[in-house]
């Protein structure tokens, strides 16, 4: 058990590392475009994502580089990509937001994603496969009307795919209770999807109850439901919290997925995982910044003279 | 006689049976039915597995299509009017359009979403309009349009509309919008023997222009000129695409009989990426380019051609015009309808007034 521990804390803390080294360095010029960091939600990446099997498809959204990292991503073509390097998970051609290895996949555009990982998982269905998809969508997803087409037909056609909505409760700067009417549990369960909801920050309750869901959708073949009230301690992108600071503090005294777990590891381990991490991430930032820029390429021309016609 | 809708329904049930890879998805698919212009009929009869009857969800839907390309099937999406391609815009715009060049080519997205467009039928301004032109332009996208046409060309250049449905179905490796005129559904595949009048000649694909493009899959769609059979060389181009061929193509007839102007008529079948090399030959040889499209004026693939054939040919063009919808919505009314769309009389009035 303790082995299991200090993996779900070193996941966490890589994302968490990864993140914070990501912020301190946009601010130094380090990076370029724009992301969105995860801190404070680590524990439902790697809560949903220690449960999959290897050749099962996670579909991520603009907020996804903790999904990618749980994944199995690797830290430094993450790195490169933001940095927009060529040795970036897509060449430096996606960005923070535009990923995919192996079988993760993610895209910028709120809503338009959760009909593509159904699909995704009616394939696997019909090639019968045996994979199941996890796509994990935000409250504030939960205004696109082709959120409510992608749930109608994963029911009717019985999807193999498991919703993870990641209540944050602020879509940007705007608040839930400005965004969202009703309940979001009956979102799902309005279309027959049964839904599962905690309010935790604990990577021990949310692992136990994300493999519940993703054991009923294998052996069911059908879509559930997994709602995770969290809450991000970061700015949606980079400097852009409109949230006074003691809501944050008090939100990282009392809900920091990291703290809650670290309690239950050993002093020297944790520590021991802490400097390793370190070391890991700050070599691979320090790689990916030696890495080349990607120069418009055989690829890049082709794609050009393929919207031209050449006369 | 074999119409167009004969050809695609056949290209449609040929490719379910050679791969069973092809899904089709949309709405009202099934038998009896079989779809709102019942280009996919018999299908779910044959093959009930893989004809998947949708709710209406258009974006949805589109989007379930994109999924199962991603995982490696090759999904025929439904649209029941062209007009419904606007509900979808996001899926080929920011879905299936990006996905393999921001996945640095690591993914292919093998769909085809054929809907009908245009207007003549009286159904109004949401259900007459031809659309593709708001597609035209989107890097990653393909946009193919049927016609009435077919002749063999080189190597294994699709001869028709049906086997350039089939092509894009199971050869091309990336995503297509397949645009069929409402009108051609019951209009006649013409060859060489069924237009006695005409000489038809399929432009090979040019190999060259390939291997510059490979990105999307190697270009496979023909350009056909007509010529009237016997007449002396052309003095000028003619340009058309889908229902509005058939209308340039009688046009060009009535120039040739009744005012003894000889003009050449070249039909792309590929709107997007334009391939424009065809049109650009013919108008080089007959100094004169006319472009007709059925979809409004302002901002459209006429507009295009004619500024890559300007571009290309300079002071050697020495006239071109546009002829194409009216930028108004279709009216329901039919005296109303033919005044906003282009006709046949209006293409001989302005190639007239051109020479």
């Amino acid at each position: 058990m303790a082995r299991e521990y200090e993996v779900l804390y070193r996941s966490m803390y890589r994302i968490r590392c990864f993140e914070e080294t990501v912020l301190d360095n946009f601010r130094r010029g380090l990076f370029s475009g724009t992301t969105h960091t995860y801190i404070g939600q680590e524990a439902n990446a790697v809560g949903v994502l220690s449960n999959l099997l290897e050749n099962d498809i996670v579909f991520s959204n603009h907020r996804g580089h903790g999904h990618y990292l749980a994944y199995g991503g690797d830290l430094r073509a993450l790195f490169a990509e933001l940095m927009g390097r060529a040795s970036g998970v897509c060449g430096g051609r996606g960005g923070s937001q535009h990923l995919h290895y192996k079988n993760f996949y993610s895209n910028g555009v709120q809503g338009g994603i959760l009909p593509i990982a159904t699909g995704m998982a009616l394939a696997e269905k019909f090639k019968g496969s045996g994979a199941v998809t996890v796509v994990f969508l935000g409250d504030g997803t939960l205004g696109e009307g082709v959120v409510y087409e992608a749930l109608n037909m994963a029911a009717l056609w019985g999807a193999p795919i498991l919703f993870v909505l990641e209540n944050n409760r602020i879509a940007q700067t705007t608040p839930i209770e400005l965004a969202v009417a009703g309940n979001i549990p009956a979102r799902f369960t309005a279309f027959g999807i049964p839904n599962r909801e905690l309010d935790s920050s604990d990577v021990l309750e949310i692992t136990p109850l994300a493999k519940a869901c993703l054991e009923e959708v294998r052996k069911s073949s059908t879509p559930r439901g997994l709602t995770l009230h969290t809450f991000r301690f970061g700015p949606h992108s980079k400097g852009d919290d409109s949230r006074p600071v003691e809501v944050i503090e008090r939100l990282r005294r009392e809900r920091d997925p990291l703290m809650i777990h670290a309690s239950r590891l050993p002093a020297a381990a944790r520590k021991q995982i802490e400097a390793e991490v370190e070391v890991e991430v700050m070599t691979a930032f320090q790689q990916a910044q030696a890495d080349p820029y990607p120069t418009p390429s055989e690829g890049t021309q082709r794609a050009e003279a393929e919207a031209k016609s050449i006369v | 006689m074999t119409t167009v809708l004969d050809a695609l329904n056949s290209a449609l049930h040929q490719a379910f049976a050679d791969d069973e890879r092809v899904y089709l998805i949309g709405q009202d698919l099934l038998d009896p039915y079989g779809g709102a212009f019942k280009v996919s009929k018999g299908l779910s009869s044959a093959y009930p597995e893989r004809v998947i009857t949708t709710p209406v969800s258009e974006a949805g839907l589109t989007g379930i299509a994109a999924g199962m390309a991603l995982r490696g099937l090759r999904p025929v999406v439904e649209i029941m009017f062209g007009d419904f391609v606007a509900l979808i815009a996001d899926q080929l715009v920011n879905h299936i359009a990006k996905f393999r060049w921001m996945y640095n080519n690591q993914v292919r997205v093998p769909l085809v979403v054929r809907t009908p467009m245009g207007g003549r039928r009286g159904y109004g301004p949401t259900h007459s309009q031809t659309l593709e032109k708001i597609y035209l332009g989107v890097p990653g996208l393909r946009v193919l349009a049927a016609c009435t046409l077919q002749a063999e060309g080189t190597n294994s250049q699709p001869a028709g509309p049906g086997e350039l449905l089939y092509h894009a179905i199971l050869r091309d490796d990336d995503p297509v919008l397949f645009i069929e005129n409402k009108l051609l559904y019951t209009a006649a595949i013409q060859n060489r023997e069924s237009m006695a009048e005409f000489t038809i000649q399929a432009i090979p694909v040019r190999e060259s222009s390939n291997r510059v493009r490979a990105l999307v899959t190697e270009d496979y769609a023909p350009t056909y000129t007509l010529n009237i059979q016997g007449a002396p060389s052309p003095h000028m181009t003619l340009a058309a695409y889908g229902y509005m061929a058939e209308l340039a193509r009688e046009a060009l007839a009535r120039l040739a009989y009744e005012h003894e102007i000889f003009g050449e008529l070249v039909v792309p079948t590929q709107l997007a990426p334009p391939r424009a090399e065809a049109i650009v030959a013919s108008a080089r040889r007959t100094g004169r380019l006319l472009v007709i499209e059925e979809g409004s004026l302002t901002l459209g693939w006429g507009a295009e051609i004619a500024a890559q054939a300007c571009e290309a040919l300079g002071p050697e063009l020495k006239c071109v015009r546009r002829l194409a919808g009216r930028d108004l919505p279709v009216p329901a009314s039919p005296p109303l309808e033919a005044w906003v769309l282009p006709g046949v009389d209006e293409i001989v009035q302005l190639a007239k007034s051109m020479v």
